[in-house]
């Protein structure tokens, strides 16, 4: 049977240094083949020249990154698919970012990368492009944050009370 | 944006001590994570760090466990973060699970994260997962239904998507238009992983289609895309509508919350544009509907961001997959060549991914962009590299075959990704098996370079239909022999050396070849080939499959008596091997070699595709053969219930490679995936062919039409141009039978590919004979006649007419007239070559007086250089005498006459000296009247002789470079005449010596970008052949011979004034390889070809 795919396979965020950030795989893959792509990923960007172009062949797909800073971002895509688009996504991605953590830099990610998974999971979802509107993303993780918080608050107060 | 994020963070330690930076702010400073992260980044070693996180790891299990945390989700946080440096934390995996069970929604969120990092699809603790689903599904709260919808989108465990599936759907009604669309895409998940059990609700989707929120119509058109994939009839009835959506984002009439940097909504519309493009292939009613709104989809894009590019890329892409339209296409061409052309990278890129998808339905664009594609095949950046092999893999024929694999091979050499080398290996010997008959020894080469390279990583199929083609041969007995021993020859010095770095593949097609084919050697001893081959048992990395195929070879060879020692031996050595096929083998080949009449028997000479027994056993009733993509079929076919449409694709593949006629179900496979992708031709209606536009219904001259913007003519361009000048002067052509036309293009293609130059658009070593013999004609010195112009103008693609407007013999008061005419002339030759691409320049070597210069299009014309005029009576036509005193002493070109009317008798001449080159122009009055405003001085009497002398320069090399004037004047009637001339000076006259030193000569090397490289044949007179080969080019062309040194040579030229071309020679084999380089585009295409034709005429 022919395999469907989403149009993404996976976006990697790691440092200069290779130290991986962010991982998010959108099929289903096995932690040897994740082991690879990584290891993979973090040779090849790294050892990019300046000036060339943002591509990359690997195996059967394309690879799509930029850096950012200090931050790489790595985006895995079919290889029939717009590279350039791929680049925005990678951009508007930054962009949610920097919305939500104001002139978001590598610590914020570091330090919160629970955070920035939320924000890629309200962006991107089964691999496809969910929503793109920086205010809907940001309006809708910043619900669920208060949500929480307000819970937390609650919940908190409840168990001091306990005890 | 890019500007907020562009803030470098390079001393990360000193930074988080701080703690003033907003990022770290927001982190409290006792978290257990902060403290960890902080701990990591201050230690050196990974020993060190693995003992942190072991000890972090413990610490953590140990909190997990413990009945009442409140830690848990820092907790998780924590065991996320070393799973992320790489430590497996799977005792935390189950308590993932149960925070998304039983936590608040604060801790639901980072139970349902961590549980989506951990675990993929078909880990068994997602089974467990599914109750929390199901119970989050039903949730009142919102972002819990989010939540459990954006999990099952991500991972889900496929057996139970039934149990939940009900409660997804539901959600399609949902009031908020967010849940609505997760919805959709956890069902466009469920359709990629299981279509058979979203198959029922097919109408549902059509309802999230027609959803009044665009988000949730977005998220729908994912489904759209997969389901029109497979079956594109089944929507067709969607494309009015798709349509309309596609025509209100392009509009601009969506909410600004869908806008991406000013632009509406990309991500919807180059969703819509991929559909369109699904729906109108091969559909000539459904592409009609959206040829409107694809136009204004490229009308609309500015060109002002990435995006707008990833648009115009799709567009692109539908206009060449739908049902062709004329004036699309030609936006669509002009399109490609502002990403071709672009300086950006990244464009450049796409512009060839672009080109490589049309160009096999347009050859024209290729050419066009011609230049381009030669850079980008040296670009330093592989993957630019790599994408323009692909373009020209799709473009090869007969003719470029050899210079193009020649190029793959030299990638596969640097390339060393496996997956790259597969591909490319499987390429070339697909093209080297394509076009094997004409070039044996090459064919034998590239295929010994490909099974080197490809090493035993390749497709085996490739070593099998190699030898199936040698065995199989060709008609013509001698050159199938020749081909044979050519292979034996190649061979043989390859195990004499050093055999133990061939992969085995190649070793076992040594084997073969050598057993059925080293007699066709003569001085070859079969002892010899024994040995050569025992050797092969001998070596260590030997694999046992090879050694059987060397076992077979010796079978074939050995003949008993001097050879019995060896073969006695090896067999004696494997006979007790382990391996039950070689002890096989080795009985066979004892016993083989002590019966020679049971061997012959059993392995005849020539034995292979010539099977007695096959007969034989099919005239006893056996089965006839099948092949094995055969079998695979009628199994296939024999299942019931195999509904894949895509199983049609099989023998679409197989027409494909018919050529080969390969009979491997892989290799079918591997072809289909390598042309399958990208360029999605099967069963594409053949709308473009080597000479254009094949469509009956469009009219010619919109094909035409759509040509004129190009910059470099297309053959089949030049033939639509060509017959049209030669045969009407109006620009209506005269429909041709269509074979006609077919073979004036193939045969321009042929003319434009060996001469000019452009080596990738096709050199080859058959044609340049024919071009040869026709090229001997036209000199610089022969006549003029129409239809040597034509030609001519053929030879040199980028078609060099330089307009040289006379005006000189003009009153400076007949300026404006002047400029009528010029603009005039210059449309009609526009017309008739089709290009104004070309600049010429005039200038003048005497300045007297002003000089009105006129300029319009690209042809820039000074004037007044000051002509001498003889007022001489004209007895004889002895026009030397006239050449001006300046230039007499000097050599010059034979005066040829130029044209002639009732008044007037023009002939030309050109001088060459140091530093320039000099049009001479004898204009002769033959009337018996005076001639009025002929000169700004006066009027020119009665059979007298003005001379006028110009000052050429090439702005844009050609072969043949050629001069167009117009001559004006007045009669004493008082009516204003004119009189055309043209006249052609080859490129070779404006070339002089360049003096540099070996270093500088190095320096400009390497900065020069646009190169050529030939075989030329070398001059085997008495003296050293490279020596011979570079004075005979050095007296013929001037050039400056810089060095030579033992085999090789450098030369060095420049075009008039001072455009540099490089030359570097070497002796190879029995050829001068020369390699050619200048700044200059095409200078060393043109310049290779008058070195090809001065070394013929030797």
């Amino acid at each position: 049977e022919r395999k469907r795919h989403c149009s993404m396979r996976f976006m990697l965020l790691f440092s200069r240094q290779g130290k991986l950030r962010l991982q998010k795989w959108f099929t289903s893959m096995s932690d040897r083949e994740k082991k690879k792509i990584i290891r993979d990923m973090t040779t090849m960007v790294l050892a990019r020249q300046p000036r060339s172009c943002n591509f990359m062949q690997w195996k059967d797909l394309k690879i799509v990154y930029k850096r950012y800073a200090s931050l790489y971002f790595c985006l895995g895509v079919e290889s029939q698919e717009n590279e350039l688009l791929a680049l925005e996504i990678i951009h508007r991605y930054v962009e949610l970012l920097d919305k939500y953590f104001g002139n978001v830099c590598e610590l914020d990610i570091i330090f919160n990368f629970e955070k920035a998974y939320f924000i890629l999971d309200e962006f991107l979802m089964g691999g496809e492009v969910q929503e793109t509107s920086k205010q809907i993303v940001n309006r809708s993780i910043e619900a669920s944050d208060m949500l929480q918080e307000v819970r937390f608050t609650d919940m908190h107060a409840h168990t001091h009370k306990c005890t | 944006m890019s500007d907020v994020v562009e803030k470098t963070l390079t001393a990360l330690p000193s930074l988080l001590s701080l703690d003033s930076h907003p990022g770290s702010a927001k982190l409290s400073s006792t978290s257990k994570l902060g403290n960890l992260i902080r701990g990591i980044t201050e230690l050196t070693s990974k020993h060190e760090e693995e003992k942190l996180i072991q000890h972090e790891l413990l610490a953590i299990k140990e909190q997990v466990s413990s009945p009442n945390t409140t830690m848990m989700k820092e907790l998780m946080v924590r065991s996320i973060y070393c799973e992320m440096l790489g430590y497996e934390a799977s005792f935390s995996y189950i308590h993932a699970i149960k925070l998304a069970q039983q936590g608040t929604v604060l801790e639901k969120r980072v139970g349902y994260l961590a549980v989506s990092l951990f675990l993929n699809e078909s880990h068994e603790l997602l089974l467990l997962l599914v109750n929390t689903v199901l119970k989050d599904l039903q949730s009142t709260n919102l972002i819990e239904v989010c939540m459990a919808l954006t999990v099952v989108s991500q991972m889900f465990p496929k057996d139970m998507i039934p149990a939940i599936l009900p409660l997804v759907e539901e959600k399609l009604n949902h009031p908020k238009e967010i849940i609505r669309r997760k919805a959709v895409l956890a069902l466009y998940k469920f359709y990629l992983i299981a279509p058979n059990q979203v198959q029922h609700i097919h109408n549902k989707f059509r309802k999230a289609l027609c959803d009044k929120d665009p988000g949730v119509m977005t998220a729908s058109l994912h489904i759209y895309l997969q389901m029109i994939q497979e079956n594109p009839d089944a929507y067709k009835d969607l494309t009015p509508s798709f349509v309309t959506i596609l025509k209100q984002v392009v509009g601009g009439k969506l909410p600004m919350d869908f806008n991406y940097h000013t632009v509406p909504a990309p991500w919807l519309q180059i969703q819509l544009l991929r559909i369109l493009a699904l729906l109108g292939k091969n559909d000539q009613s459904t592409s009609e509907v959206m040829y409107e709104v694809l136009d204004e989809s490229l009308r609309r894009a500015e060109m002002n961001h990435n995006i707008t590019y990833a648009i115009l890329y799709e567009c692109v892409k539908c206009i060449y997959t739908i049902h062709p339209k004329s004036d699309l296409l030609e936006k669509a061409a002009k399109c490609i060549g502002n990403f071709v052309l672009s300086p950006k990278i990244n464009l450049k890129y796409l512009g060839l991914k672009a080109l490589t998808y049309v160009v096999q339905q347009d050859p024209k664009l290729a050419l066009q962009h011609q230049m381009t594609i030669i850079e980008c095949l040296d670009h330093p950046d592989l993957i630019i590299k790599r994408e323009t092999l692909e373009l020209l893999f799709r473009i090869t024929n007969a003719q470029n075959v050899t210079v193009i694999v020649e190029k793959m091979l030299e990638f596969l050499c640097i390339s060393e990704d496996d997956h790259t080398t597969i591909d490319l290996v499987g390429k070339v010997a697909e093209l080297a098996e394509k076009y094997p008959l004409k070039y044996n020894e090459w064919f034998i080469e590239t295929m010994n370079t490909v099974f080197s390279l490809g090493g035993d990583m390749m497709q085996p199929d490739i070593p099998n239909s190699f030898l199936k083609l040698l065995s199989e041969g060709f008609d013509s007995v001698e050159e199938d022999r020749k081909l044979k021993l050519f292979a034996v020859n190649s061979y043989v010095p390859l195990l004499r050396g050093e055999p133990g770095k061939l992969p085995q593949r190649f070793l076992q097609v040594i084997s073969w070849v050598l057993g059925e084919y080293s007699h066709l050697r003569e001085d070859l001893e079969p002892a010899e080939v024994l040995s050569l081959l025992a050797k092969l048992l001998d070596m260590k990395n030997s694999s046992s499959e090879t050694k059987s195929w060397v076992l077979m070879a010796m079978t074939k060879l050995c003949k008993g008596g001097t050879d019995a020692s060896v073969t006695q031996e090896v067999s004696e050595t494997y006979s007790s091997s382990l391996d039950t096929v070689l002890r096989q083998r080795a009985h066979e080949l004892q016993y083989l070699s002590q019966d020679p009449e049971l061997r012959a028997r059993v392995l005849p000479r020539g034995s292979c595709g010539n099977f007695a027994f096959v007969s034989e056993a099919l005239a006893a009733g056996a089965a006839p053969y099948k092949p094995p993509h055969q079998r695979q079929e009628e199994l296939d076919q024999s299942k019931a219930l195999s509904l894949e449409p895509y199983g049609l694709s099989l023998p679409i593949s197989m027409s494909s490679c018919s050529i080969t006629d390969r009979q491997s179900p892989t290799l079918l496979s591997m072809s289909s995936g390598l042309s399958g992708d990208t360029l999605k031709l099967d069963g594409v209606k053949r709308v473009w062919g080597r000479e254009g536009y094949l469509a009956q219904r469009e009219p010619v001259e919109e094909a035409a039409q759509v040509e004129v913007p190009s910059p470099i003519q297309s053959p089949g361009r030049q033939g639509e141009g060509d017959s049209l000048h030669s045969q009407t002067p109006t620009q209506t052509p005269t429909p041709e039978p269509e074979q006609e036309k077919q073979q004036l293009a193939s045969s321009l293609f042929v003319g434009l590919a060996s001469q000019s130059s452009v080596s990738l658009m096709g050199k080859s070593e058959p044609t340049p004979q024919r071009f040869r013999r026709k090229a001997k004609g036209q000199g610089p010195g022969s006549s003029f006649n129409a239809s040597e112009q034509i030609s001519s103008s053929l030879i040199s693609p980028p078609s060099a007419v330089d307009n040289l407007l006379c005006n000189n013999l003009l009153d400076s008061n007949n300026a404006s007239e002047l400029a009528e005419q010029t603009s005039q002339l210059s449309q009609r030759l526009t017309t008739a070559n089709g290009t104004c691409h070309t600049e010429a320049e005039l200038t003048e070597p005497d300045t007297k007086g002003c000089n009105p210069a006129l300029r319009r299009d690209n042809c820039v014309v000074a004037a007044d250089p000051g002509p001498h005029d003889d007022p001489g009576r004209l007895t004889e036509v002895c026009l030397d005498s006239y050449l001006p005193a300046e230039l007499s002493g000097l050599s010059h070109s034979e005066i040829a006459p130029l044209c002639a009317n009732q008044s007037l008798n023009l002939s030309a001449c050109h001088v060459q000296k140091e530093d320039s080159l000099i049009l001479v122009v004898f204009i002769i009055n033959s009337s018996e009247s005076a001639i009025q405003q002929m000169l700004p001085a006066g009027e020119m009497t009665s059979h007298s002789v003005a001379v006028g002398q110009y000052s050429l320069t090439v702005k844009r090399p050609a072969v043949h470079v050629e001069v167009v004037g117009t001559v004006s004047y007045q009669l004493p009637a008082g009516t204003s005449q004119s009189l055309q001339f043209s006249y052609k000076v080859p490129l070779t006259s404006f070339i002089r010596p360049f003096v540099v030193s070996t270093e500088e000569y190095g320096t400009m090397w390497l900065s020069f970008s646009h190169d050529t490289k030939q075989n030329l044949t070398l001059i085997n007179d008495n003296q050293e052949p490279l020596t011979a080969t570079l004075n005979a080019l050095k007296k013929k062309l001037q050039l400056h011979v810089v060095e030579v040194i033992g085999m090789e040579g450098i030369v060095a030229c420049r075009l008039l004034q001072d455009l540099p071309c490089l030359m570097h020679c070497r002796v190879n084999a029995g050829w001068l390889a020369v390699w050619l380089r200048s700044p200059v585009p095409d200078l060393p295409d043109c310049l290779i070809y008058h070195c090809q034709r001065a070394l013929q005429s030797l």
